[in-house]
């Protein structure tokens, strides 16, 4: 089996739109949360959310480009250009064909749909624009990436709600890790800021109306985001062989269902994953010096999550720094596995763990080392990243410095 | 005041019981109604009296919003309604 390691990162965050401004922001316990902008706040009973800053399309995309592309495939392009920039790799000379594209989305076109009904239910439009199918559709955001690389091996989209991006990502390991490919651009986007997706959100009763407050006393629910987050993996022996700078390892991948309920999480399920994880990392639970949590702020996930810990680190669990960058970046959703992936490499390389912010106080069903509210200098040798989906799918992945 | 045998008729329905078998002491925990079965329940109530709930299912006495028994449900309803409609 392949050792697989990232040799590119890119990032389009409410944290910041590349790896350095999420480690600055990070570093800092900065939060992307705040009052939305892009959508009106008539009618909206949440008013909240984190948004992608500084990001004008135009000056990215050409009309025609932008004509195509929903704001979820936009946010995605923008990342993998990061990344294969920063991987040197040119797609274009045969290896696009050794290269997977795997791709993690939640819901996909989200603000095309709502545009397009909006058009034809309340306009009275007699006519949707030729081009909304090919923009709302999940898998959009990857067809763009092939196409803006010339990657030509095997490509899909991987869709398990807000395990999306962790799913793709372990994928995406596992075909390079088998040798079935030699390189993957993987990770995962999401875009769901419109009027309709945030009523759908709303009347879910899971957000919370001031902000994101991960594992603490008081809080009330999560924030939504939007963002994305791609890598490109390597083998490691063609990595090293041509002199790439190594960014991590991702060294294991665990999944499980909880074949239980489709909105309330499972402790068995959750745990079960994080143990595949381990086993399949070969390590050992105090081997892990980071967990970053799947932490959506809920009532229900934080303790659920707690627990799981518990009972796959024991006696070790108390002794983990364990935080939610949620709590900054807010649930990217599908696209959050990718983003809180990136989080955990940029603290690696600052040598730093992200705190879980607008922590207030202890709930004691929430008993761990959280991490409040500040940034802790530490070198974080091996961590796990949580992401625990509605359905049941729990995904997590391992990686190394 | 609102009339009380639509809460019970929107309970049961959610309850999948019948109307009759509810009395105001009724708990919803003894109807086995999960989180998002309340949350359904919740919307139903929205939708049937026009008016806006602020529950929340991780802080139940949130704004002074008790729905853990139907006497309560009817007790917040009739308080909402007040609040939300004062000419009706």
């Amino acid at each position: 089996m392949n050792r697989v390691v990232i040799t590119g990162m890119g990032i389009v965050s409410p944290l910041g739109n590349s790896a350095d401004e999420m480690r600055d922001s990070l570093s800092k316990g900065a939060s992307g949360i705040g009052p939305i902008q892009s959508v009106p706040h008539d009618g909206l009973i949440i008013k909240i959310g984190a948004e992608v800053k500084n990001y004008d399309p135009a000056a990215h995309f050409t009309d025609k480009q932008l004509g195509l592309m929903d704001r979820c495939a936009q946010l995605a392009v923008m990342a993998s250009r990061q990344a294969v920039a920063q991987s040197g790799l040119n797609f274009r000379d045969g290896s696009g064909a050794k290269t997977a594209t795997i791709i993690g989305a939640g819901v996909g076109g989200m603000q095309t749909l709502d545009e397009s009904f909006h058009r034809i239910y309340a306009e009275g439009a007699r006519r949707a624009h030729p081009l909304t199918v090919p923009k709302l559709m999940i898998s959009a955001p990857m067809s763009h990436i092939t196409m803006e690389h010339g990657i030509t091996g095997p490509s899909f989209t991987v869709a398990s709600a807000c395990a999306s991006s962790n799913h793709a990502i372990g994928v995406a390991y596992q075909m390079v890790r088998s040798g079935m490919v030699e390189a993957a651009v993987t990770g995962g986007t999401e875009a769901v800021f419109c009027f309709g997706s945030f009523k759908a959100w709303e009347a879910l009763r899971v957000m919370a109306p001031d902000t994101c407050r991960p594992f603490s006393k008081g809080r009330a629910g999560m924030v939504l985001a939007e963002g994305a987050g791609i890598f490109v993996l390597e083998n490691y022996d063609r990595a090293k062989a041509r002199g790439a700078e190594i960014l991590g390892e991702i060294i294991g991948f665990g999944m499980s269902s909880d074949a239980a309920d489709i909105v309330l999480p499972s402790v068995s399920g959750a745990a079960a994953a994080i143990q595949a994880c381990l086993d399949d990392a070969g390590l050992n639970p105090e081997d892990v010096d980071y967990i970053n949590a799947h932490g959506t702020g809920t009532y229900a996930n934080d303790a659920t999550e707690t627990k799981a810990i518990h009972a796959v680190f024991g006696e070790t669990a108390k002794k983990i720094p364990v935080s939610s960058t949620k709590s900054m970046h807010g649930h990217g959703l599908g696209g959050a596995g990718a983003i809180e992936l990136a989080a955990t490499l940029v603290a690696m390389q600052g040598s730093f763990i992200p705190p879980t912010a607008n922590y207030v106080e202890p709930d004691p069903a929430c008993d761990l080392d959280y991490v409040p509210n500040i940034a802790r200098q530490g070198a974080i040798k091996v961590a796990i990243s949580n992401s625990f989906a509605f359905g049941g799918h729990n995904a997590v992945l391992a990686i190394k410095r | 005041m609102i009339d009380e045998r639509d809460i019970f008729e929107i309970v049961a329905k959610q309850a999948k019981v019948e109307p009759s078998a509810l009395t105001a002491d009724v708990l919803l925990s003894d109807l086995e109604l999960q989180s998002i079965d309340v949350v359904e329940l919740v919307f139903a109530i929205e939708e049937k009296f026009d008016i806006q709930v602020p529950y929340s299912p991780s802080d139940q006495d949130s704004a002074g919003i008790s729905f853990k028994s139907v006497g309560e449900i009817i007790e917040a309803v009739n308080k909402l309604v007040a609040e939300q409609h004062p000419a009706a």
